[in-house]
């Protein structure tokens, strides 16, 4: 077959145009304008329903449809309804940028709510950065990020720690010992609260970490056993935190001479290894189901009517019920035409509503919000009975550990 | 002090190790399959404990005869729906458990739920004893004794019995077996069911230690397979020892160090041992 200039000229003809017809979204830089159409608006929701961290995932998913439910059969958004996407990302961070790229760009969702390990987060963030949607995280996080494509409504490290370690301190002593899985969150985690420790004149005696999903915990009890610590604050995740929980109370440990002060461990790890094994250990959070407010009840009860009777709320499933809310609240705001991910942003921040825990508030600088930290300590009937509440709700700083660096409205900034 | 503390840590990985992989050394000794879904045989174990204290209201010891039957019977019928057609050939032996064993874990997923489970310490294991300034788990003593009972059991079985002295020659031989009226397809899936069964009863007594999720059985074939091929295929006795030395490196390791470090040299180790050792500890010496 032999190639002229003028079959060349022509097949390239041809084929330029099919794709400019084809692919519109190649030139056409405004198709983000089809957004708010027909009276309805698309977020996506992406949150694991399969895999390794599903187990959790899978109810961040149910309150989120919750929240969208409630907020459609109240009438929706100014009369428009919202219409969930929904997508499973498998427990995989390359699958959850795949998801989060499909809903930004194919489905042209005008945000997305989800999330739950940092990995899959930060596997997302190039996606929403690069197409400058927005992206609502519900998950509390290790913090040192601040991008203003993401609004984070999960507690930062010293919204968490501030109040927690020193009441600990005070109550227990001042020989501590940090364990946690071997990632980013728990060694973040650790930083913050070595800073919070020296300040406090203590000791850690010990700084380790496990493989994520270890469940063998004899040697670390044997060496609780031997340094004798004040506090063991404990930052394993998923099984691990069942695992340690379940041998510490199998080796005889007593919780009242050296608790495991926790930032992980919520209503549904206490479910999963039995109220023997978690009874006396404390947990900090901004919210607990047993919380006593009329919105936490309403959002109790709805969630269990809606999913079943022995469900469970936890820390992580409270903020991704009243995200949802803020996102109505910012939304509403704006007019039909004008519905775009950064007009959202931009009208969400300093936005605040009575979410179950309390008061809370889109802080505009850091796109972080303000929370209510509790500490609890739990029962052997499974539930926690709240010894703390904070009085003011606390800023999020995710940047406290690194005085240098300051989250602006701008942008991050270093001094 | 210390040391009988990590003594007895040692002890009680190790007894968890070899749990878990006698009933994978016997299959793969004797019947040479590959059995990736060993792991998921372990979680029907723990879920089998966790079913019949939520729905029947049986507490775990009692229930511990029903799980062996109901995972054998499982290992059963993997062997005489799938693993019978594929004798010959190891290769896709490995593709067709590992299939299995995701359809396990999928099913469970999807009848059970991805949730954590909870499965009740027996009561009278709930404590620790002191034993000599150290206060051992209760429930870790009794994985111990469960552990050496079922090696001693096996052990019996395939040395003292007729239906062992059939199982040994299949192993040496399946065919010459077979010439002397062997009937090595009923033998093998025996064999199977047994294997399986004791994966069951490991799930089912490690998890009060730990908790029952759907892919809690990816870890375990993992350390199954470590004991097997480290001790020797076809050797009780290098399963007991293998099971031993990396069930006391660990804990060792981990109590100087800590477990990261722990995991990352005994697999070093396991290495070196084979690169050295290629059959394992104690390979059978077969005229060749």
């Amino acid at each position: 077959m032999r190639i002229t200039r003028r079959g060349l000229l022509k097949s390239a003809t041809a084929a330029g145009a099919v794709s400019a017809v084809g692919f519109p979204h190649i030139w056409i830089k405004n198709s983000s304008l089809a957004r708010a159409a027909d009276g309805e608006i698309k977020v996506g929701v992406l949150f694991s329903l399969t895999g390794t961290t599903a187990i959790i995932e899978e109810s961040l998913n149910k309150a989120t449809i919750l929240a969208i439910e409630e907020i459609n059969a109240a009438g929706g958004i100014n009369g428009m309804k919202i219409v969930p996407v929904v997508e499973d990302p498998a427990s995989d961070p390359a699958t959850f940028a795949e998801k989060a790229r499909k809903l930004v760009l194919s489905d042209k969702c005008v945000s997305v709510f989800g999330s739950y390990t940092s990995a899959s987060r930060k596997a997302v963030l190039p996606v929403f950065e690069k197409r400058e949607n927005l992206y609502f995280y519900p998950t509390l996080y290790e913090g040192r990020e601040c991008s203003k494509n993401v609004v984070y409504t999960g507690a930062v490290p010293n919204q968490q720690q501030d109040e927690f370690v020193p009441w600990l301190v005070e109550k227990f002593g001042k020989k501590w010992y940090l364990i946690g899985s071997n990632y980013i969150y728990p060694k973040e985690e650790n930083n913050y609260c070595k800073k919070l420790l020296e300040g406090l004149g203590c000791e850690v005696v010990a700084e380790e970490y496990v493989p994520l999903g270890h469940s063998e915990f004899s040697s670390a009890i044997n060496k609780f056993k031997s340094l004798q610590p004040n506090v063991i604050f404990s930052t394993v995740v998923g099984d691990s935190v069942v695992a340690l929980h379940r041998q510490y109370r199998a080796a005889g440990l007593d919780p009242a001479k050296m608790p495991m002060a926790s930032l992980t461990t919520s209503e549904n790890e206490v479910a999963a290894m039995g109220g023997d094994a978690a009874a006396g250990h404390f947990t900090s959070a901004p919210y607990f189901m047993v919380w006593d407010s009329p919105e936490n009840q309403k959002f109790v009860e709805a969630y269990k009517t809606r999913w079943g009777g022995d469900k469970v709320t936890h820390f992580v499933s409270e903020p991704s019920y009243f995200q949802v809310y803020l996102f109505k609240q910012a939304v509403a705001k704006l007019a039909a035409s004008d519905i775009d991910p950064k007009t959202i942003r931009e009208a969400v921040k300093d936005e605040q509503m009575v979410a179950p825990q309390g008061k809370v508030q889109i802080e505009r600088d850091n796109l972080h919000t303000w929370l209510w930290p509790k500490i609890g300590q739990c029962k052997s009937d499974g539930q926690f009975e709240i010894l703390k509440q904070s009085s003011e709700w606390l800023e999020p700083e995710p940047y406290k550990a690194y005085p240098t660096m300051h989250c602006t409205e701008q942008g991050l900034s270093e001094s | 002090m210390e040391i009988l503390a990590q003594a007895t840590t040692g002890l009680s990985i190790a007894s968890i190790l070899l749990m878990v992989a006698l009933g994978l050394a016997i299959i793969y000794g004797i019947t040479g399959v590959i059995n990736l879904a060993h792991g998921e045989l372990v979680m029907l174990g723990a879920y089998s404990a966790w079913a019949l204290q939520t729905f029947l209201g049986l507490g775990l010891l009692e229930s511990l005869p029903l799980i062996f039957l109901a995972t054998a019977a499982f290992g059963w019928v993997i062997d005489r729906v799938v693993i019978r057609h594929l004798y010959n050939r190891p290769l896709d032996t490995i593709l067709a458990t590992w299939g299995i064993g995701v359809m396990a874990q999928q099913a469970v997923r999807l009848i059970a739920g991805g949730e954590l489970r909870y499965v009740q310490m027996p009561e009278s294991l709930s404590s620790a004893l002191p034993l000599g300034g150290v206060d051992i788990p209760m429930m870790r003593l009794f994985i111990l004794g469960l552990s050496i009972a079922l090696f001693v059991v096996t052990g019996y079985l395939l040395f003292r019995t007729n239906l062992g002295l059939k199982l040994r020659a299949i192993a040496q031989n399946r065919e010459v077996a077979s010439c002397f009226g062997i009937d090595s397809d009923r033998i093998y899936g025996l064999t199977f069911a047994y294997g399986a069964g004791l994966a069951g009863l490991a799930g089912a007594v490690i998890s009060p230690l730990k908790s029952v999720s759907p892919e809690m059985g990816t870890t375990y074939v993992v350390d199954a397979f470590m004991v097997v091929v480290l001790g020797g295929v076809e050797s009780l006795i290098g399963t007991v020892i293998s099971s031993g030395i990396i069930g006391g490196l660990s804990g060792s390791i981990a109590y100087y160090f800590n477990d990261t470090i722990a995991k990352a040299v005994v697999l070093l180790a396991i290495v070196v041992l084979i690169r050295f050792l290629p059959q394992g500890l104690f390979a059978a010496r077969v005229r060749s």
